[in-house]
């Protein structure tokens, strides 16, 4: 067993090595923010409508949620969801009020036509377009095509973008009336595009639906190709019909098939960010367009999701924020290891005092428990991204007493067992066969807490549900495998096994009885008088210890005492044996 | 006191006894009384101490402040929002924590510059929070029902270990014994609930159900075959049992309340309101109340559901009769009784 657990821990050891080394994991837990600092927003989505959201709109949410985080350029961010309502982000430091405004705004997508396309990169500054040749509008647009749209001031911004390398300061919303210049950013196959896009023509609110599935070839056969549907409303198929009629005209004049005229693709943009731009094949009159070219399951979901997700604008609402100081934070963090460390020490010493020298191995086991738990908090830390929160620190704490209740119900046995006038070895095995039902099931209380309380509750009741059912199962694993095999082995040796003074074992101390007292003399359950003490009269409890051996002639009266008493007297013996 | 492994094995033979079961009574009317005070003094008070989780509003955390000057909080408040009434609190050492009714994203930038420079710390040093008033209320929903289902599941647990649903009930009113008087202190103390003393709060009914099981399992094991016994009665048989895991209960309570008393003092006198504060009081409480709740209510309890049984009132009719046999026999003047 004792060999089993240092395989247990060196394995955990070559884990964490192993991802510390590959440079992935970090030999300390990773903090939640009330320790390390940061802000907290929990936010709660609104469909517009008021309708309920489901889970899949939340998922939506978050990665909606973190596109707008990761552009706005905040690293580390981490968004998560909250009991199946709420999405919590949580982002070092404290954002600007521009991100925070675009992480509640609600998803913005909407149908923009291209003006001009051009790769991904910036053109570098010695080829720019001088400043006479530049673009200049002849007049007023006629229509979202137009390119009299694209002024100097917008081809310059389109020379200088970069989408390889994009910038992310950006974080004002495009107003949908003026034209955009953006990127479509690099994808598995294909790399990434700058656009010049007209005014918006089509809102995202304009879809009804939108599905994935195989394409149907002309005989209706069922092709290879992925291709993702989208079904407008009334108003959209309206405005799309009219759009395309435009787009189409673009596809047709630069030559179908092989042309190459930006201005007949229209782009889909999500939160000002092109996520496709398919060219115009025919007219749609019926709005239900179809997208096809290049995509594979994965990437048809991706985008029908995204459409749908357009098609359901859900905005935030802050349900609360959460601004911590490094410093507080810091503190935080250092005052609980101070509680923590106090608490162990003020434990061990009582410990000490009460089991004497098997107080030690109440400590070796709450080291091994400590490690383990903190092994397992590390190493969840690099693959689940578990975070040590405040609240987990106080559930460490709490288990500290928990843990150590394991031993106390585990040594009050073996010490009954000793009463009983057993040999140690067999005590250690009477006193485990009984502990461990006991252990088992309290810990299966804590555990089902634990659990439940994870899986139900919200926000920092969670962190410290986890640990407090982690170092339940750690203080299971270490009272099996550390603390009763050290107890089987240090039974054997002369200090323990021979009841020392300070072994905390000792018999003569326990009071035990022998069960063979030598000479054939055995000793039976009622071989010592009953002597019946009344509650909370504890002098007369010692004198009448004192007087019992001596007076075996007042047993009758005693007896009679007894019953009048009704209490549970007995022999030495009281036990299951016994009956 | 005397050595402290002779009193427990002096409970473990019976030689000494405290008599929980035969007081029921009183521990019964004592636990109603506590009961009724817990929920009569936060109705007298007008309600618990609520936290701004549960208020809404915003919050600052200054660290490390030069001065504990409240009228310096109060006025980088309300030179920002005219005419508001922020509550300004010295929470710990060098720590302050000033309440306002909800801000808006500038108000809340103004006064924190505002408090920055009226209590000369740095940008790091000032904290704040904004909580919408649903948030704590969607918390401790959230907790209710976990609470709900964690005991629903504990009582059936309970019911298939012991075998008998008597146990499940007995432990469940000694929990909700615990859960009320715990619930009075927060009410009497003026301690803020807060999100974390719903942590704490569940945790020690945990405890409670933890601490209890033990205890049964002893009890449980004393009368596993007590019909087959003349020895006790039930009644006598979980006296004993109580008896006998007693230096376990004060030890486990002792060992489970010196960390937590580490957090609440330290929590409380260094750092100020704050989780780990708010979680440790309930756990300070609840452990010392819920630990004496299994002893005094729950297994009496059991004790007096139990002994109206058909079953047990034979058996205890047998041990009357055999101690009345004993009686007589050694009331003749016999040598001492080896029955």
């Amino acid at each position: 067993m004792l060999v089993w657990l240092g395989v247990l821990i060196a394995a955990m050891t070559a884990v964490l090595a192993g991802g510390t080394l590959a440079g992935q994991a970090s030999w300390a837990p990773k903090l939640a923010l009330d320790l390390e600092g940061g802000t907290q927003m929990i936010l709660a989505p609104k469909v517009e409508g008021g309708s309920g959201i489901t889970e899949e709109q939340l998922n939506q949410a978050v990665a909606i949620i973190r596109q707008r985080v990761d552009g706005s350029g905040v690293a580390e961010a981490e968004i998560s969801t909250q009991s199946g309502r709420n999405v919590v982000v949580s982002l070092p430091g404290t954002p600007a009020k521009e991100t925070r405004a675009l992480i509640q705004a609600s998803a913005d997508m909407n149908f923009r036509p291209v003006l001009q396309a051009g790769a991904g990169a910036a053109v570098p500054e010695a080829s720019r377009t001088p400043e006479a040749q530049l673009p200049k509008p002849t007049a007023a647009p006629a229509n979202s095509s137009d390119q009299n749209w694209i002024t100097p001031e917008i081809y310059k911004q389109f020379e200088a973008l970069d989408c390889d390398n994009p910038s992310q300061d950006k974080q004002q919303r495009s107003d949908p009336t003026k034209p955009l210049v953006t990127c479509e950013p690099a994808s598995a196959n294909s790399p990434a595009i700058k656009y010049i896009l007209g005014p918006v023509e089509v809102k995202g609110s304009n879809i009804k639906s939108s599905s994935f599935q195989l394409q149907r070839g002309a005989q209706g056969a069922v092709t290879n190709e992925w291709a993702v549907n989208i079904q407008f409303d009334d108003a959209g198929t309206a405005k799309f019909k009219e759009v395309t009629e435009r787009l189409y005209q673009f596809y047709a004049a630069g030559g179908g098939q092989t042309g190459s005229d930006p201005r007949a693709q229209f782009a889909i943009v999500l939160d000002d960010q092109v996520i496709s731009a398919p060219r115009s094949l025919a007219v749609i009159t019926d709005g239900r367009p179809q997208i096809t070219g290049g995509f594979t399951e994965e990437s048809a979901k991706a985008l029908s999701d995204q459409l749908r997700f357009g098609a359901l604008p859900i905005s935030f609402e802050i349900q609360s924020e959460q601004q911590i100081s490094a410093t507080l934070g810091g503190e935080q963090l250092r005052m609980g290891m101070l509680a923590g460390l106090i608490g162990l020490l003020l434990v061990v010493v009582y410990s000490l005092f009460q089991y004497r020298a098997l107080g030690f191995v109440t400590v070796a086991s709450l080291v091994i428990a400590g490690v383990l738990t903190f092994l397992a908090i590390a190493i969840l830390g690099w693959t689940e991204n578990y975070r040590l929160s405040l609240a987990g620190v106080a559930g460490l704490i709490v288990a500290i007493g928990q843990t150590a209740d394991s031993f106390i119900v585990y040594f009050e046995r073996i010490r009954d067992e000793l009463r009983e006038g057993r040999g140690l070895v067999s005590a250690v095995e009477n006193g485990w066969k009984r502990a461990k039902r006991t252990i088992l099931a309290s810990k299966a209380v804590n555990l089902l807490a634990a659990v439940v309380l994870f899986f139900v509750a919200v926000g920092n009741v969670r962190g410290f549900a986890f640990t407090l059912g982690l170092t339940a199962i750690a203080d299971l694993i270490v009272v099996f495998m550390f603390t009763h095999p050290t107890l089987q082995l240090l039974a054997r040796t002369k200090f323990f096994g021979e009841g020392h003074r300070f072994s905390g074992l000792d018999p003569k101390r326990l009071g035990a009885v022998p069960l063979y007292r030598g000479a054939g003399r055995i000793r039976t359950p009622e071989d010592k008088p009953v002597a019946v003490v009344r509650a909370k009269n504890t002098g007369a409890a010692a004198e009448a210890e004192r007087r019992m051996t001596i007076a075996e002639r007042r047993l009758a009266e005693k007896q009679e005492q007894a019953q009048q008493a009704q209490l549970a007297g007995s022999s030495k013996s009281a036990s299951k044996e016994g009956k | 006191m005397v050595n402290f492994s002779t009193f427990g094995n002096e409970l473990y033979t019976g030689k000494r006894s405290y008599d929980f079961v035969g007081y029921k009574k009183i521990w019964f009317l004592v636990a109603g009384i506590a009961v009724a005070l817990s929920i009569l003094i936060p109705i007298a008070k007008g309600g618990f101490n609520l936290g701004i989780e549960f208020r809404g509003g915003s919050e600052f955390t200054v660290s490390n402040v030069k001065t504990t000057d409240a009228a310096l909080g109060e006025k980088a408040v309300t030179e920002v929002v005219a005419g508001s009434v922020p509550r300004v609190a010295n929470v710990a050492g060098t720590t302050m924590r000033i309440q306002t009714d909800k801000l808006t994203d500038d108000e809340t930038l103004q006064i924190k510059e505002g408090l920055t420079k009226a209590y000369g710390v740095t940008d790091n040093e000032v904290t704040s929070t904004f909580v919408g008033p649903t948030w704590g209320a969607d918390v401790t929903k959230q907790a209710l029902l976990g609470l709900a289902i964690f005991v629903g599941l504990a009582a059936v647990l309970m019911a298939l270990y012991f075998r008998t649903w008597k146990m499940s009930l007995s432990a469940l009113v000694g929990m909700i014994v615990t859960m009320f008087i715990t619930a009075g202190v927060y009410g009497l103390s003026d301690f803020e609930v807060t999100p974390s003393a719903i942590i704490g709060f569940l945790t020690v009914l945990s405890y409670s159900l933890y601490d209890t099981v033990v205890v049964f399992d002893k009890i449980r094991e004393n009368t596993s075959d007590i019909q087959a016994s003349t020895r006790r009665t039930f009644a006598e048989e979980v006296n004993l049992a109580i008896n006998q895991t007693l230096v376990r209960s004060i030890n486990t309570m002792v060992v489970a309340i010196l960390p937590v008393g580490a957090i609440l003092f330290i929590g409380a006198g260094l750092l100020g309101a704050g989780t780990l504060r708010d979680l440790s009081l309930a756990l300070f409480v609840g452990i010392l109340v819920g630990t004496a709740a299994t002893i005094f209510i729950a297994a009496p309890l059991y004790a007096w559901l139990r002994q109206g049984e058909p079953e047990l009132v034979k058996q205890a009719k047998r041990v009357d009769q055999r101690r009345a046999e004993a009686a007589a026999k050694t009331a003749s003047p016999a040598t001492p009784a080896t029955a």
